[in-house]
């Protein structure tokens, strides 16, 4: 592999030239091959998920009695099938949205707390506790959610029901809380430790000299913050955030053990109901004959898109802001 | 010496007086910086013990209007609580420091708030996976199976499940580690060009694949296409695609750390640059390298989703991952809490109690090995 | 207002490490007094005690006192808020803030301290840039990134930045260490001129500089390495160059170690 030899020639070029004309050594060209082939298998893989993800899920849409964005029902296994992923879109994004509103604030004051406000000690002990904290797997936080979080929510939301009840959307009607509220807040506290973890990083990395020079110029605690590490920090904080909202989109044991699902919009996510793509996936699939299964197949491929497109917009977010500070 | 040195500033000193136009005479000072004009260092401060007393009276506040209000959840009680001492600070130093000081104080307020916010839940977590777990394991839970046991019964084990999950870890990352690896060599060593550029985003984009798309992937290809059947492989397969882009990008982070004179110094002495790699780069790198993959383990050994579509779930010990439906630590723990009885209920806890353990051990391991490995960056 | 200093008895720690040790010393009002000695022997840590700046660092901590003009920056109910306002500070390396463009750059001490109408604004940018002889070769790109400038162009920003806020004091803390030539001599005029509004502290490594731009020079040595670094002499910079009084800063000024 000629090509990749010249390529990489700012350190080739420090070679001793003279005793080894440029003949490509087989060693070289065995080992940047199987490398390049690692790289273009990783390739192929994502290929192969959208193509896959697609041919199943052309098979499900083009069986379909209902109609695939707008139907409220999933009835899959029924000859026709009619099943729609509105509730699931909805359930989705609005939990999602939920986590990241609670989520993201917080995140930021914790990384602020670590990285700025808490004793150095201490500071370092907690880096390390919230580091721990984002590898517990998710089903762990959804047997706590269910088992204990739950029963936690019901005083909060009858009196959430009291005074902003008139709104419609928190409404409650004393049922258990196994609501899109709740597995927001779950999700909330899921992605907590990611975020925070990040974010924290993004933090520390704010050059001294500027926290200094707007020290110097008289700044109190917050004012250097609000010049200097939030301005430096914040396309990493998007970036987290983003990363946070991929991992809360796709979430399915944190959902699937605290929702009660139905297919149905609730105006009120205080009151049970309603689903998210990835929970419907695993609750469903047991039952699902073959139509069934590539129906599911067919909503995992919305909701890949939706990560997609999230993941995307991070990415195009941070490309400008990089292009904006530099 | 100092006076070439005197002639240099009188030399300078006259270009300067002759160039530039001069600054404004010290007497005159324009109206907004004469208004900014403070006299005292002195600044009127809150006691030292102001803070503790604010914490503690919204504290005793929160609680007394939770007892008065007959208000059954303690969340709202920490709400109220918290609520009143945000106010309080930002009114006490508005009144006592002035504006400035009182925002600082404010800001400060809100973070130490957020952090006790947060930490409640994940500590209330841990609390409540070791307490309720702590019974239900033993020795007998460790080495047996649920082979014969009802969902209402006492006993059985994980057995099987630890012997899945761990199959399946090892098995994912056989697949997962070379292949992560050898793409984050070529990103890093060899990679230019649009080609590296693709596999750079796409890294990315499979970072954030939720576990789930991935399952369906290997069950739409594995299972109904290619017509095998459920197992403790096809499960390792989907593990796999979570773990290349996490193992791809530590590894990445960490060759990029490896100065570049090392690999200079290397080439300079005539070694071929595959070997310069093999014997310079990657050792310099491996304890970074070895804690990337290691938290890899961890975060795919704790995935369900997956698992549920792929590998099934089983009561049975089936030692064979490449054949029939096995179980998992995590898929475990969700089909206990399904049954929904007392004693799945304490299983699942039990259960939930040693994938933490497990998982933690990884992530303390691998962070052992970086920070045994890590004062070679100097950071 | 350019005030006068006054150190008595000044020991700064890192943890329990003493970095220097009993230093007292007066600085002149509307002059340049210069620091100078060899590496680690604390003149930049002493210099970052003159604006509680070294307090900053993790550990930082000191005893004894700093009078500006009649009040003690170390003296119960002292903001080091309000010090670093009145005491301004420019760095080793130039440290614009990278998000802020030229103009923001000037004005952000100021707006830290109140609202202000935007030709109240347009007034102290342009009057703090001609000031640092900035002026000409920005005022075109005023509200583009300060980061855009050369190195040197960069630290008379900051030299804008500081004297905005018109503080008392200003310190510099190796200015032109990460400049070339050229730069360094358009910093050293700058000073030249400052200080007829400030009261003017500079550290150097440069002896050159030093004995340009400064009225006074304070000698700083350490006995030996982890040893307190102690003020060896302070002295008209004429006599320090020309005649000092104690054999280490004859030894150090004609090149004879550090």
């Amino acid at each position: 592999m000629p090509a990749t030899q010249t390529d990489s020639s700012p350190p080739g070029g420090l070679e001793p030239a003279p005793r080894r004309p440029s003949a490509v050594r087989p060693g070289d060209r065995i080992f940047s091959g199987l490398s390049k082939g690692a790289g273009i298998t990783l390739l192929v893989i994502m290929a192969a998920i959208a193509v896959f993800l697609s041919i199943r899920a052309a098979v499900a849409i083009s069986a379909n009695e209902g109609n695939f964005l707008t139907t409220f029902e999933w009835d899959a296994n029924a000859s026709p099938p009619y099943f729609g992923i509105a509730v699931l879109l909805f359930g989705t994004v609005v939990s999602s949205v939920i986590a990241m509103v609670l989520a993201v604030p917080v995140a930021v004051g914790i990384a602020l707390f670590i990285s700025h406000y808490a004793p150095r000690r201490v500071a370092g002990t907690l880096g390390y506790v919230v580091d721990l904290l984002a590898a517990v797997p998710s089903i762990i936080y959804g047997l706590w959610g269910a088992l204990f979080l739950v029963p936690q929510m019901t005083g909060l939301y009858s009196w959430l029901d009291q005074f902003l009840g008139w709104t419609g959307i928190f409404a409650y009607d004393n049922t258990p809380a196994r609501s899109l509220m709740t597995v927001g807040i779950l999700l909330a506290i899921m992605i907590l430790p990611i975020i925070t973890s990040v974010t924290r990083e993004i933090f520390k990395q704010t050059p001294k000299a500027h926290e200094e020079a707007a020290l110097a110029l008289g700044a109190t605690r917050w004012e250097v913050i609000r010049m200097t590490v939030l301005p430096f920090g914040r396309s990493g904080v998007i970036s987290a955030s983003m990363l946070g909202l991929g991992r809360a989109l796709g979430e399915t044991m944190a959902v699937a053990t605290v929702l009660s699902p139905a297919f149905l919009i609730n105006i009120s996510l205080l009151e049970s109901g309603g689903g998210t793509f990835a929970q419907n996936i695993a609750s469903q699939f047991k039952e699902a004959g073959s139509m069934g299964r590539d129906a599911l197949i067919a909503s995992g491929l919305v909701l890949f898109l939706l990560t997609l497109l999230v993941n995307g917009a991070a990415r195009l977010i941070i490309a400008r802001r990089k292009e904006f500070t530099s | 010496m100092s006076d070439t040195v005197k002639d240099t500033v009188k030399s300078s000193r006259g270009r300067a007086s002759g160039g530039a136009p001069a600054p404004d005479g010290p007497s005159e000072r324009p109206g907004a910086t004469a208004v900014l004009r403070n006299t005292t260092l002195q600044q009127p401060r809150l006691p030292r013990w102001a803070p503790a007393a604010l914490v503690g009276g919204s504290l005793g506040a929160g609680i007394l209007i939770g007892v008065l209000g007959n208000l059954d959840s303690r969340i709202q009680w920490g709400l109220i609580a918290a609520l009143i001492y945000l106010t309080a600070t930002f009114a006490v130093t508005t009144a006592v420091e002035g504006r400035r000081q009182a925002v600082d104080r404010f800001a400060a307020s809100l973070v130490w708030t957020s952090f006790v916010v947060a930490i409640l839940p994940l500590a209330s977590l841990l609390w409540e996976t070791i307490a309720r777990g702590i019974p239900g394991v033993s020795w007998y839970f460790l080495t047996h199976s649920m082979n014969g046991v009802l969902s209402w019964q006492e006993g059985g084990g994980i057995y099987h499940a630890l012997l899945g999950t761990v199959q399946q870890v090892l098995l994912a990352s056989v697949i997962a580690i070379p292949i992560g690896l050898l793409t984050a060599v070529y990103l890093v060593e060899y990679g230019r060009g649009r080609l590296a550029k693709a596999i750079t985003f796409f890294v990315d984009v499979m970072t954030g694949i939720p576990s789930i798309v991935a399952g369906l992937f290997v069950l739409s290809m594995w299972i109904m296409m290619l017509g095998f059947g459920y197992s403790g492989f096809a499960g390792a397969l989907a593990l796999s695609i979570l773990m290349m882009p996490i193992v791809v990008r530590s590894t990445e982070e960490m060759l990029k750390l490896v100065p570049g004179e090392l690999r200079e110094a290397s080439l300079a002495l005539g070694v071929p640059k595959w070997r310069t790699i093999l014997k310079v780069v990657l050792p310099t790198a491996i304890g970074g390298i070895t804690t990337g993959v290691m938290l890899a383990l961890a975060r795919i050994a704790g995935e369900t989703a997956p698992i549920i579509l792929l590998v099934f779930g089983s009561n049975m010990i089936n030692a064979n991952p490449f054949e029939g439906a096995q179980s998992s630590l995590p898929l475990f723990v969700y089909e206990q809490w399904a049954f929904g009885t007392e004693a799945a209920y304490d299983r699942a806890w039990a259960a939930a109690l040693v994938l933490i353990a497990f998982i933690m051990i990884l992530n303390l391991v691998a962070r052992g090995i970086a920070r045994w490995k890590a004062p070679k960056t100097g950071r | 207002m350019a005030k006068r200093i006054d150190v008595t008895g000044l020991t700064a720690f890192y943890g329990t490490h003493r970095a220097i040790e009993g230093i007292s010393m007066h600085v002149q009002p509307k002059s340049v007094t210069a620091f100078i000695g060899p590496s680690g022997c604390g003149k930049s840590t002493f210099l970052r005690t003159l604006n509680r700046m070294h307090e900053v660092t993790p550990g930082g901590r000191v005893e004894g006192q700093v009078m500006l003009d009649n009040e003690d920056l170390y003296g119960p109910g002292v903001d080091p808020v309000q010090v670093r306002r009145n005491i301004g500070m420019v760095f080793q390396r130039p440290n614009p803030f990278p998000t802020m463009s030229i103009y923001d750059n000037v004005v952000a001490g100021l707006k830290l301290n109140g609202k202000f109408s935007r030709a109240e604004l347009d007034e102290v940018v342009e009057k703090n840039l001609r000031g640092a002889n900035l002026w000409n070769e920005v005022k075109d790109r005023l509200h583009k990134p300060g980061s855009g400038l050369s190195g040197g162009q960069q630290q008379r920003l900051c030299i804008a930045r500081a004297t905005a806020v018109e503080p008392d004091v200003l310190l510099m803390d190796e200015p032109c260490s990460a400049l070339d030539p050229i730069s360094t001599l358009a910093i050293e005029d700058l000073i030249s001129q400052l200080k007829s509004r400030f009261t003017i502290v500079i550290v150097t490594h440069n002896m050159q500089q030093a004995a340009r731009v400064s009225e006074r020079t304070a000698f700083f040595n350490l006995a030996a390495v982890g040893q307190p670094g102690k003020l060896i002499e302070i002295d008209t910079t004429d006599r320090i160059f020309s005649n000092p009084s104690v054999q280490a800063t004859e030894d150090y000024i004609s090149g004879r170690f550090g």
